[in-house]
């Protein structure tokens, strides 16, 4: 270990303050301290401090993403072998959908994180670790034939304008990774819905049934799964959002880490559980009447809520905020999915929406906080005069 | 009796070298020294040179906004130096004690026939009066106002803070006849109580009692004054220290200034960490001799508790208002993939990306950073640490801002700087709040007074 400091500390001293190459000392420290967490110590303030930093708490975010990545991996692999009809092992479903997604992830990590260093170097502060979720998460709520140009496209257009417009992490209004995905969905609209695009190679067969429940509802037609079906995955969809299951897996892990907010994931349910018997009871339409449980477990709803609402930047900051914030979401997402066969995935909408509303309620939090104390403060002086 | 505080949200952070509770008033110091940044936003004026004699309770300085404020030597002897900094800032005026040990002898009488002209006068001629800070703002208080109530808070949450009823056990008398002074200056004293044992605090007349429980910084003034009797814009609220009621009792049963500090010596680099009876001002370094405290590792000294204390040197003195000195190592290592989540357990921490909540076991706490400064990203956990009816991020953010205007509705009057120190502990961002909030009250004193 002392060896491997050394040899950083030596590759590092070109870039120190006042060296040949310090321009460019974040896009070298961004390296180093995820070798090591410097040794940087208190100045001011507090003597101590906690062991959690930025890092740390993005990395718990990209463990909490893995369970559904790996379903969704194999699922690419399970719906291209099964529209296909020929025989194969849960081996062969993982390398097939590993092929395609992979260089998806890798696209999306190389454009991203260029960006992200050009900015900290332009800029003169060190690399945010945000990216690391938003590059995961963008492949993960893409159709699995996007082709990659398109992705490298959509992820350039979520960094430079959904967030460093902005001024970079901690000051975005829209969540980046699913303003990649709108992105996507509006430019290359023919890549992103549609019966061909959610099973891998479809285009290459004749009779594939592939289209995501949602669409099949608003196109009118059955479904043909269970409820138990719909929740543990097995079905067309984006590439990591299909499966209910892993997402509440990692749903636990956020909540048990207090990474993400429960007050939004439990909100969200809320919203869209009544929302969905809401709709139940009216029955005007297939995606009116389908069952506000099923509602629950399929298209995005579940990835939405869990990995994208609560996204602490674009959210609301108030406890009693997030609560608004998450019943909100819900409720717009079933809205949009009933009334808008056009767009039957409402959560991507339905978050960007509220996101946009996020300090809205904050806004108005807050003032019942500013008003409760300036009551206060009129009391005391008609008290005393 | 009041009914009692209970608070929930907070932190109690559990460090090793807590201090035992012995006192050790064998400890002696040769010089003595008064730091003028103790008292916040107050500018010294000398009174003395360099070389002059002094008794104790002589003036050494005055504040230049209130000439009536002076601040006193705690010790006969000679002023040996006036240490000068940048822009000739006063950095400590260091007084070396003689052994004659004269005092300065001030008439004295009963509290009530003196009347609150008469107590104010004496506490300011004194020397005593910096004992009294005054809120919003925690400054020496200004002895025109008329507070609405004194708070007095008995019950400690800081990492290896001093417990008050072990240190006034053997002064109940000296602290019952600083309440009767107090009294007459203020109605309405509030004491702050551990709620579970307040033992020599029950004795004690003249008061509301308040027994609070929960974790840090329940202990803090603030949090008491916000619970029990909230400031609002135009109030004036007190506090002074439990010990400090002792030496304001002591000076009107002597008639000389006291300067009494039983500080707890703590850390994980004490080896005996105990409590010592000295004097304010007093040298740091014959403490940390006097508890074996390890001089082979690179260590932080700080004056007061490890959230909100200052850095000292060794050579350094004991600070006005501190009933602590903390010793911990310094952090200046490297730690391999430290971040990765429940790696690294001993280091403590309230986030649940470590199984450090899982052992009970007191820790060793360093100075390390552990991360590097981010932008604001995470939200919700300050306001777990945060007790009040306040939202300490927006708040920040308006002090950052320097919206005068949204701080005030905000609730800036009703904090401090320690107040954050638990923010500045737990959020991720490594965001350092008590600077942001201590530059925020100084603008606020520039500006609205």
């Amino acid at each position: 270990m002392s060896y491997l400091r050394r040899k950083l500390d030596e590759i590092k001293r070109p870039f120190a303050k006042g060296e040949k190459w310090e321009r460019f000392a974040p896009a070298v420290n961004a390296f180093d301290t995820f070798l090591f967490v410097p040794n940087h110590t208190t100045s001011k303030g507090a003597h101590i401090r906690d062991a959690v930093d930025l890092k740390r708490t993005m990395i718990t975010v990209i463990i909490a993403l893995l369970p559904a990545l790996v379903y969704g991996i194999y699922n690419t692999g399970y719906q291209h072998f099964s529209q296909l009809g020929t025989e194969f092992t849960f081996m062969d479903a993982f390398i097939h959908g590993a092929w395609k997604i992979i260089p998806m992830i890798v696209v999306s990590y190389v454009v991203g994180l260029t960006i992200e260093f050009a900015f900290a170097v332009y800029r003169g502060h060190e690399v945010n670790e945000g990216y690391l979720v938003t590059g995961l998460l963008i492949p993960m709520i893409m159709p699995v034939d996007i082709p990659l140009w398109m992705v490298a496209i959509s992820v350039a257009f979520a960094v430079l304008i959904a967030k460093e417009a902005f001024g970079g992490t901690g000051m975005n209004i829209l969540n980046p990774a699913l303003t990649a995905r709108a992105f996507a969905f509006f430019a290359y609209p023919t890549y992103m819905s549609g019966n061909k695009v959610w099973v891998s190679e479809a285009g290459a067969l004749d009779a594939v049934s592939g289209e995501t429940i949602l669409g099949s509802l608003a196109a009118g037609q059955s479904v043909g799964y269970s409820t138990f079906e719909m929740f543990q995955g097995a079905i067309p969809g984006s590439i990591a959002e299909t499966s209910t299951l892993w997402i509440l897996v990692g749903a636990l892990i956020l909540i048990f880490t207090g990474v993400g907010s429960w007050r939004i994931m439990v909100g969200g349910v809320i919203g869209a559980a009544v929302m969905g018997f809401l709709f139940n009871l009216w029955g005007a339409n297939a995606l009116m009447s389908f069952d506000w449980l099923n509602h629950l477990v399929v298209g995005g709803f579940a990835f939405g809520i869990v990995f994208m609402a609560t996204d602490p930047v674009s959210a609301a900051q108030t406890l009693k905020g997030k609560w608004i914030y998450g019943i909100l979401v819900g409720i717009f997402c079933i809205m949009i999915r009933v009334f808008n066969p056009a767009y039957p995935e409402g959560v991507m909408l339905a978050i960007l929406l509220m996101n946009v509303f996020a300090p809205t309620i904050d806004h108005y939090v807050v003032e019942g906080n500013i008003k409760k104390r300036t009551k206060r403060w009129a009391k005391a002086q008609l008290k005393t005069a | 009796m009041s009914k009692g505080l209970r608070i929930r949200k907070g932190a109690t952070i559990k460090l090793e070298g807590a201090a035992e509770k012995i006192i050790n008033d064998n400890v002696s110091s040769s010089t003595y020294a008064l730091n003028p940044d103790d008292f916040f936003a107050m500018t010294p004026k000398m009174l003395l040179k360099e070389g002059e004699q002094v008794e104790a309770g002589t003036p050494l300085f005055y504040a230049k906004h209130d000439p009536r404020i002076q601040f006193v030597s705690p010790v006969a002897g000679t002023l040996q130096a006036i240490v000068r900094g940048a822009k000739r800032k006063i950095l400590e005026v260091v007084v070396s004690a003689d052994a004659e040990g004269k005092a300065v002898k001030h008439k004295v009488d009963t509290p009530e026939k003196m009347g609150r002209e008469k107590v104010i006068e004496l506490l300011l001629k004194s020397g005593s009066w910096p004992f009294i800070r005054q809120r919003p703002y925690n400054i020496v208080a200004n002895p025109d106002v008329q507070p609405k109530a004194l708070f007095i808070s008995a019950f400690t949450t800081a990492p290896l803070d001093v417990d008050f009823e072990f240190i006034s056990k053997n002064h109940k008398d000296s602290f019952q006849s600083g309440i009767d002074v107090l009294k007459v200056l203020c109605e309405d004293i509030i004491l702050g109580v551990d709620a579970s044992f307040s033992g020599v605090f029950e004795k004690i007349n003249q008061i509301t009692r308040v027994p609070i429980s929960g974790p840090h910084p329940a202990g803090n003034e603030s949090i008491q004054i916000h619970h029990v009797n909230p400031l609002n814009n135009t109030d004036k609220v007190w506090t002074i220290r439990p010990e400090d009621v002792i030496n304001i009792g002591l000076l009107f049963e002597t008639g000389q200034f006291q300067a009494q500090r039983t500080v707890a010596v703590a850390g994980s680099l004490v080896k005996k960490p105990h409590y010592i009876k000295t004097k304010i001002g007093a040298q740091i370094a014959p403490m940390l001799k006097a508890t074996h405290t390890e001089n082979s590792t690179p260590a932080r000294i700080i004056n007061g508790d490890v959230l909100s204390g200052n850095q000292i040197h060794l050579e350094g003195h004991l600070g006005f208002y501190n009933n602590v000195i903390s010793v911990i190592p310094e952090g200046n290592e490297y730690r391999m993939f430290g971040w990765m989540p429940f790696k690294d357990n001993n280091v403590p921490s309230i986030s649940k990306t470590s199984f450090s909540w899982l052992f009970n076991k007191p820790k060793k706490a360093n100075t390390n950073l552990n991360g590097e400064e981010r932008a604001l990203v995470v939200t919700g956990e300050m306001e777990k640490v945060f007790p009040m009816e306040i939202y300490p991020m927006q708040l920040l953010k308006a002090c950052m801002a320097g919206d005068i205007e949204k701080m005030e509705q905000l609730g800036i009057y009703e904090v401090v700087p320690e107040d954050f120190g638990l923010i500045d502990f737990a959020n991720t961002s490594k965001l350092e709040a008590q600077e942001i909030i201590k530059d925020a009250i100084q603008l606020m004193i520039k500006e609205v007074g």
